[in-house]
């Protein structure tokens, strides 16, 4: 075991991924000698080589295209997207293609091997194109595995099994916890499972369900409602394509209660998707509606950044009003 | 590589503006309309059973398209894409690669696929949706692909595999093996973002890739010259610091000799090398497009002067490797067989319901399974709804 924090961890899992398999490839914008721009691959180049970890030029469309066709050829390609909202000029290559190669051969050909890194979300005074939280657009893509971790040891976990799973993963990485969140990691190799949730802690009265950065403002959260003698369930849902609904059920069935709460906006938000299939599974047992805690509507802003936050006095505020609806 | 930051510039003292269109990139051509060599030109080196091979998977594409659109208006197909006029760019360059180097095409390149050996029954059972269809059934017709025969699955999204064929290539060079990647796309798809990013990358990062621009006139109904401006394709190559070629794309014989030549410099420099076939699309986009409406006859006319098939023809004609009474003999006895072919595919079964789920990931996802299960149960509650698959879901 050793402590280190969220980024280091990544590192250790790229590095111990590359010394493992010669098919593993790290690349991306200022990823090579730099290290990237957050110093996620530092190192990686002197280690393995400027064949295996380089700098691509300024071009995410081509970043995924040439990462979808290494990975067609059969390595296993770890494309870094320097901030999650310059994704989209790639949404097209990871949308109609990542996702689909498989599918549309009949598995004559596909992308197993490839990973795309990408650090997503606020509270970094990053403003609207420094903050979004994109997984909704991506969860709604078969074929894909959406996956956000929340600390360094599953972020190590998450992404060593991301790099050996069979199908194409976006691995979306809370850039404001890269260096904030800090914990003891097991040095050795190992995988977490790329479709579970975590239950982080037990309680009776409401699940608390949220992933990725937003679960430090949810654990904040459910210390206020405990003070209140509320005894909440802590959910971290880790994977959000495929997501783990039993985990969510299961834990439904006991408290009646769910808020979910996530950075990116409210419509169209990943919530109304699990509040919709929460809603269908457990219609009988809900005590008060599903709650959801999102964005604003609008984009991400700058100065008003605290106010525009699902921050945990709003998740701690919809606790107390689902528990007492 | 030049590179400007560390060199003393050039310099002049009075400004200077260079024109794109003062760059002209010739035409490499061998081979003249009635089957003769051009005077200085060299034959390259092909003995009759490539020539032959050649000639008839154009024969064998033509006849295929001809037959197809027909059964296409038949409503016996739901769609197709003929390459009439474009069967020399796709074969003769195919001719020219290793088996085992990979294809990347388009859409129009299926003569690429037959040459590679992709039998009359496979592209029946992809026209038609059938269960042996390698793709399941589950993209339009003409979306061939085979990873026995190293031709990657299309994708309808134009320029997709512009840079995928640059990243499928770096991974071909990082394995050390000693084939490249052949990318096909239309001087339409040159104008997305996807053909700017692959070149770029794959000059940067050294891909020993194949860029070929089957440079056909129209991309639709929009012709070239309101797709671009300067001096084509090729000189995007250049550009981008890429080797490039433009050859005569109706002349099968200059098409075979640039595109080996371009594999032996791909390959033995580790880098990317653009051609640029200059043909014509004599038939329709697909055939869902009558170009009647944006083309004239007469331009239609003066292409089908230039026709690959016919010109390459009369040069074997010329060697005296090809005899016209069986000749003939064998395209009668091809639009049969064809036709046969097609009246076998059509009576296969549809892909089973089962595959509606897999291929989506490694394994289906349980709530994908739970999905298939409420559906079958839904078609055993109206079978007659449902015909194709109301027997397989017992």
């Amino acid at each position: 075991m050793a402590e280190m924090n969220l980024l280091q961890a990544i590192n250790q899992a790229l590095d111990l991924a590359m010394a493992r398999d010669k098919d593993v490839v790290c690349f991306g914008e200022d990823v090579g000698h730099f290290g990237g721009v957050f110093r996620a691959t530092s190192q990686l180049q002197e280690k393995y080589g400027s064949a295996r970890c380089f700098n691509t030029p300024l071009t995410e469309q081509g970043i995924i295209g040439f990462a979808n066709g290494m990975a067609a050829r059969g390595l296993k390609p770890v494309a870094e997207i320097q901030f999650a909202d310059y994704i989209y000029p790639a949404f097209d290559q990871i949308v109609n293609e990542t996702a689909k190669f498989r599918y549309r051969s009949g598995n004559e050909f596909n992308v197993g091997g490839l990973v795309i890194r990408t650090p997503y979300g606020g509270g970094i005074a990053g403003g609207h194109y420094h903050s979004q939280s994109p997984e909704a657009y991506f969860a709604h893509t078969a074929g894909i595995r959406v996956v956000i971790p929340r600390n360094p040891v599953q972020a190590k976990g998450l992404l060593l099994a991301a790099i050996a799973c069979p199908d194409p993963v976006l691995f979306m990485e809370p850039k404001r916890l890269y260096r904030a969140a800090v914990g003891e990691v097991d040095i050795a190799y190992y995988e977490t499972p790329l479709d579970k949730a975590e239950v982080v802690q037990s309680g009776c009265d409401v699940t608390v369900l949220a992933w990725g950065a937003q679960m430090e403002v949810a654990a904040k959260a459910v210390v206020l409602a405990e003070l209140e003698g509320v005894s909440c369930e802590l959910i971290d849902l880790r994977t959000i394509l495929p997501w783990d609904q039993d985990c969510i059920v299961d834990s439904v069935l006991k408290t009646g209660r769910l808020v979910i709460s996530h950075e990116a906006p409210l419509t169209g938000g990943f919530a109304g998707e699990i509040a919709a299939t929460i809603q269908q599974r457990c219609f009988l047992y809900l005590e008060s509606p599903i709650a959801r805690v999102c964005g604003l509507d609008t984009p991400y802003p700058l100065a008003l950044e605290k106010e525009y936050q699902a921050d945990q006095l709003k998740v701690f505020s919809a606790i107390m009003d689902t528990v007492n609806f | 590589m030049n590179n400007l930051r560390n060199s003393t510039p050039d310099c002049v003292y009075q400004p200077q503006f260079i024109d794109g269109h003062a760059l002209s990139i010739p035409t490499f051509t061998l081979l003249q309309a009635d089957g003769c060599l051009f005077p200085r030109a060299r034959a390259p080196n092909l003995n009759r059973e490539q020539a032959l091979k050649i000639y008839h998977s154009m024969v064998f594409i033509r006849i295929l398209d001809e037959r197809m659109l027909a059964a296409q208006r038949q409503g016996r197909i739901s769609f197709y894409l003929q390459c009439l006029g474009e069967e020399a760019t796709t074969v003769a360059s195919a001719a020219a690669l290793d088996d085992k180097d990979m294809i990347m095409a388009q859409y129009r390149e299926q003569g690429a696929l037959h040459y590679r050996g992709f039998s009359l029954t496979q592209f029946m059972d992809q026209l038609l949706s059938n269960e042996h269809d390698l793709g399941k059934g589950r993209q339009m017709p003409v979306h061939y692909g085979s990873k026995a025969l190293h031709y990657m699955t299309i994708s309808s999204p134009l320029g997709t595999q512009i840079p995928q064929a640059s990243g499928y290539a770096y991974g071909q060079k990082l394995r050390g093996e000693p084939n490249i990647t052949l990318c096909y796309f239309g001087e339409g798809a040159a104008s997305v973002g996807d053909f700017h990013a692959g070149l770029n990358m794959a000059a940067v990062l050294k891909a020993p890739v194949i860029f070929f621009c089957r440079n056909n006139g129209y991309a639709i109904s929009t012709p070239a010259h309101e797709q671009y401006i300067s001096d084509g394709i090729a000189s995007r190559g250049v550009g981008y610091g890429i080797p490039a070629i433009r050859v005569d794309g109706a002349d099968a014989l200059a098409v075979y000799e640039a595109t080996r030549l371009a594999r032996e410099l791909a390959l033995s420099g580790q880098q990317p090398v653009l051609i640029e076939a200059m043909a014509y699309r004599l038939g329709a986009h697909s055939s869902s497009d009558d170009p009647s409406g944006y083309r004239s006859r007469d331009e239609e006319t003066r292409w089908r002067s230039q026709d690959p098939i016919a010109r390459y023809r009369r040069w074997l004609l010329q060697q005296d490797w090809l005899d016209e009474a069986a000749d003939q003999l064998a395209s009668d006895v091809l639009r049969q067989e064809v036709l046969e072919a097609l009246k076998i595919a059509e009576k296969i079964a549809k892909p089973h319901i089962d595959t509606l789920i897999t291929d989506v990931y490694a394994q289906p996802t349980d709530l994908l399974h739970s999905q298939l299960a409420q559906l079958k149960a839904h078609i055993r509650r109206f079978p007659e709804a449902y015909p194709l698959s109301a027997a397989r879901c017992k």
